[in-house]
C-alpha cells in the first residue's frame, strides 16, 4: 500500500472509477484504497484504521470454526408465505430475488469445533432481505440452540439484522419469543451462550437473542440498537450524538462485555469458553 | 360513553345516541311518554352498531383499538379486580408510569397484575409517555413477575402500547436488553402467565410483557410486528398506504386466532369496549377466572413444557424436503 500513500491524500471517490473494482476496495473508515486480496487476508479489517468491512455468513464460519469442521443444518429450509403478503410486490418475489443471489435465508446454522471445542453456531446474513428475522431465521436458530442443548455444548450466534421480516407479520414478532424461550432452556442447562454482534444489529434481533449472551461481544463500530437512528430522530426531533448506538457506545453504557477486533474474535471466544465451559470438565 | 364521534364510521351512531338523549331530556322536562319512540330509536341504534362493528375494515379495527374512550389498564383494574395494591419502581433507575403493576384479587385468587397504561388527557399522557415504556418499565415488570413467582401467584399482563419508546435515554439504558431479558425470563417463570391485549399491541414493546401461557385478545384489539403506518412508510414508501398495510399485516384478533398465535378472543359489547366499560369488564373477568383456574391446575413442569411447545411451534416455513413446518 506504500506506493499509494506517497500521494499523501487518499484517492478520491471519483478516481476510483479508474481502478479495477474487483481488485481494490476503498476504506469507508479512512479512505485508503486497499488491495482486496490483502484486505481479505486481514479478515476484511482495514490495516490502516481498523475499520471492519461487512462480510458474509461463510466468512464468519471460516473465521470462528476450525477448518473443515462445520456441518451445516437445515441448509435447504426456506420461507413460506403464511400471510400471502403483498406490498409493492409480492413477498414471494422478494424471496425469489434474494434466493437468486445464491442464498437460502438470512441465517446459516450448524455444528463445528472452535479451538477443538464443539459448538453450535448460527450466523446471520445481512445480504438476505436485510438480515430480517422471519420464521426460517427463528426456526433455524431455535434448532441450532436445541442441538447445543442435546449435545451439551456451547451456542454461538453472529448477528446482523435490520429487524423483523414485516411480510410475515405476527409470526415474525413471535420469533423473538421462540428464540428467547430456547435460550431460557440453554440458560437453565448451564450451557454458555455467546452473542457476537456485527454491523448492523437492530430491531427485534437486538431485543431478543442478540442481547442475551452470557457474554455479548461487538465488532468495532457496529451499529447496535433497538429503534433505528432515523426513527429516533423523527421522534425526538433532534440530532443524535456522535457515535450513538455504535459498539463503543454500548460498551460505555454497559450493554456489551467487550468490543472485539475481528482478528482476535476466535481467540476471545475460545478464552471465554475455556473459562466457563471446557476447562471445568476434566480432560480424559 | 362517547358523545363526540372520534371515528368517521361512528358518526351515525353518535347522532342517533344524541337523538335518544334529547328525547329523554324532553320527556323528563315535559313529563310525556316517549317510550314507543325510544324503543324504535334504540332498536335502530342497536342494528346500526351491529352492522357497523361486524363489518369493520382492518384499519377501522386499528382505530377502535386506539379509541381514546377505550378502557385502559387501570380501568380494568377498577372493574375486574379488587384490593389493588400498586407497587412502584425497578429498584435501579426510576418508576416508569407507562407500566403499572401490583397485587390484585381476581375473585378469590390473588394475582400479580401488570399493564401498559396510556393517559386519558395530555397531562396524564406526559406522565405515562403515551403508554410507551422505557427500559425501567420492563425491568419493573420483571421484578414484579419474580415476586409473583416467589409467592406462587399467577401473573396477568394487560398489553396496550404503540411500542417501546424510541429515544436516546431508552437506548442508553438498554431498551433492547430489557425486552430481551423479559422474553427469556418469562419463558421460564414457574407460575401461570396470561396476557390480554386490550388495545394495541405493537411490536417488541408489546411482546416484552407477552411471553405467556395464554395469549388472549379483546375482540377489537390488534397485535402486530409493526404499526400499519410504519409498515406502509417502509414497504409502500408512504404512511398514506396504512389501509393496505393494516390489511396485509393481518393484525386483528380474528387473524391472530386463525394464525394460531392468539388462544382466545374475548367478545366486546356491540359498539366496542368503549361503549360499555362495565359490560366489557364483566366478560373479561369471567374469562380470566376460567383461564387462571385452568392453568393453576397444571404442575410447574407441565406449565413450562406446554409453554415451550407453544413457542416452539410459532411460524411457518418450508423444510429442505419441501414439506411445510409450523
Ligand atoms: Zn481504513
Amino acid at each position: 500500500m506504500a506506493w499509494f500513500r506517497k500521494d499523501k491524500q487518499p484517492l478520491k471517490a471519483q478516481d476510483r472509477r479508474d481502478l479495477p473494482a474487483d481488485v481494490f476496495d476503498k476504506c469507508d473508515g479512512c479512505g485508503e484504497i486497499l488491495y482486496r486480496e490483502k484486505l481479505s487476508q486481514n479478515l476484511n479489517v482495514c490495516p490502516h484504521c481498523g475499520h471492519h468491512f461487512g462480510i458474509g455468513a461463510q466468512d464468519y464460519i471460516d473465521i470462528l470454526l476450525d477448518a473443515g469442521s462445520f456441518r451445516e443444518m437445515d441448509a435447504g429450509m426456506r420461507s413460506g408465505d403464511p400471510l400471502e403478503f403483498r406490498d409493492l410486490k409480492p413477498y414471494t418475489d422478494r424471496i425469489a430475488a434474494a434466493e437468486a443471489k445464491g442464498r437460502n435465508e438470512a441465517v446459516r446454522s450448524g455444528v463445528g469445533t472452535l479451538d477443538g471445542i464443539e459448538v453450535a453456531l448460527a450466523v446471520m446474513d445481512f445480504g438476505f432481505v436485510g438480515g430480517s428475522m422471519g420464521s426460517v431465521v427463528g426456526e433455524k436458530i431455535a434448532r441450532a440452540g436445541r442441538a447445543a442443548l442435546e449435545r451439551g455444548i456451547p451456542f454461538l450466534i453472529v448477528t446482523a439484522s435490520g429487524g423483523a421480516r414485516m411480510q410475515e407479520g405476527i409470526y415474525s414478532l413471535m420469533q423473538m419469543a421462540k428464540t428467547s424461550a430456547l435460550l431460557a432452556r440453554l440458560h437453565e442447562a448451564g450451557l454458555p451462550f455467546v452473542s457476537i454482534l456485527t454491523n448492523p444489529t437492530t430491531g427485534g434481533v437486538t431485543a431478543s437473542f442478540a442481547m442475551l449472551g452470557d457474554v455479548n461481544l461487538a465488532e468495532p463500530g457496529a451499529l447496535i440498537g433497538f429503534a433505528g437512528p432515523r426513527v429516533i430522530e423523527e421522534t425526538i426531533r433532534q440530532e443524535l450524538p456522535r457515535g450513538f448506538q455504535r459498539a463503543e457506545f454500548l460498551l460505555e453504557h454497559g450493554m456489551v462485555d467487550q468490543v472485539v477486533d475481528r482478528r482476535v474474535l476466535k481467540s476471545t471466544v475460545a478464552r471465554f469458553l475455556r473459562h466457563t465451559f471446557a476447562g471445568w470438565r476434566p480432560e480424559s | 360513553m362517547a358523545t363526540v364521534p372520534h371515528l368517521d364510521f361512528e358518526r351515525d351512531i353518535v347522532d342517533l345516541q344524541t337523538q335518544i338523549d334529547q328525547l329523554l331530556g324532553l320527556a323528563d322536562r315535559k313529563g310525556i311518554d316517549v317510550s314507543q319512540e325510544l324503543d324504535v330509536l334504540r332498536g335502530k341504534l342497536q342494528t346500526l352498531k351491529e352492522d357497523t362493528y361486524r363489518n369493520l375494515t382492518p384499519m377501522e379495527q386499528v382505530q377502535v383499538a386506539r379509541h381514546p374512550s377505550r378502557p385502559y389498564a387501570l380501568d380494568y383494574v377498577q372493574r375486574v379486580f379488587t384490593d389493588w395494591m400498586e407497587l412502584h419502581g425497578d429498584r435501579a433507575y426510576r418508576d416508569d408510569e407507562a407500566i403499572v403493576g401490583g397485587w390484585a384479587r381476581l375473585g378469590d385468587q390473588t394475582v400479580m397484575l401488570i399493564g401498559q397504561q396510556k393517559g386519558r388527557d395530555m397531562k396524564e399522557n406526559l406522565r405515562r409517555n403515551f403508554g410507551m415504556p422505557h427500559p425501567e418499565g420492563y425491568r419493573k415488570a420483571l421484578r414484579l413477575m419474580r415476586q409473583a413467582e416467589k409467592f406462587g401467584r399467577p401473573v396477568i399482563t394487560l398489553i396496550d402500547t404503540p411500542g417501546a419508546y424510541p429515544g436516546i435515554g431508552s437506548e442508553e439504558r438498554g431498551i433492547a436488553e430489557a425486552i430481551a431479558f423479559n422474553l427469556r425470563e418469562m419463558a421460564r417463570l414457574r407460575v401461570p402467565l396470561v396476557s390480554v391485549v386490550i388495545g394495541e399491541g405493537m411490536s417488541g414493546g408489546a411482546l416484552g410483557l407477552g411471553v405467556t401461557d395464554r395469549i388472549i385478545m379483546m375482540e377489537h384489539s390488534i397485535y402486530s410486528v409493526i404499526s400499519p403506518e410504519g409498515c406502509a412508510a417502509i414497504l409502500w414508501r408512504s404512511a398514506e398506504h396504512r389501509e393496505k398495510a393494516a390489511t396485509a399485516l393481518r393484525l386483528t384478533s380474528k387473524d391472530l386466532l386463525s394464525l394460531g398465535v392468539c388462544d382466545r378472543v374475548i367478545p366486546e359489547p356491540v359498539g366496542g369496549a368503549h361503549s360499555d366499560w362495565d359490560e366489557t369488564a364483566r366478560t373479561v373477568k369471567t374469562a380470566l377466572v376460567e383461564i387462571i383456574a385452568e392453568l393453576s391446575a397444571l404442575s410447574h413442569e407441565d406449565l413450562l413444557t406446554q409453554r415451550w411447545a407453544k413457542y416452539d411451534s410459532m411460524g411457518a416455513w418450508k423444510e429442505s424436503d419441501g414439506s411445510t413446518g409450523s
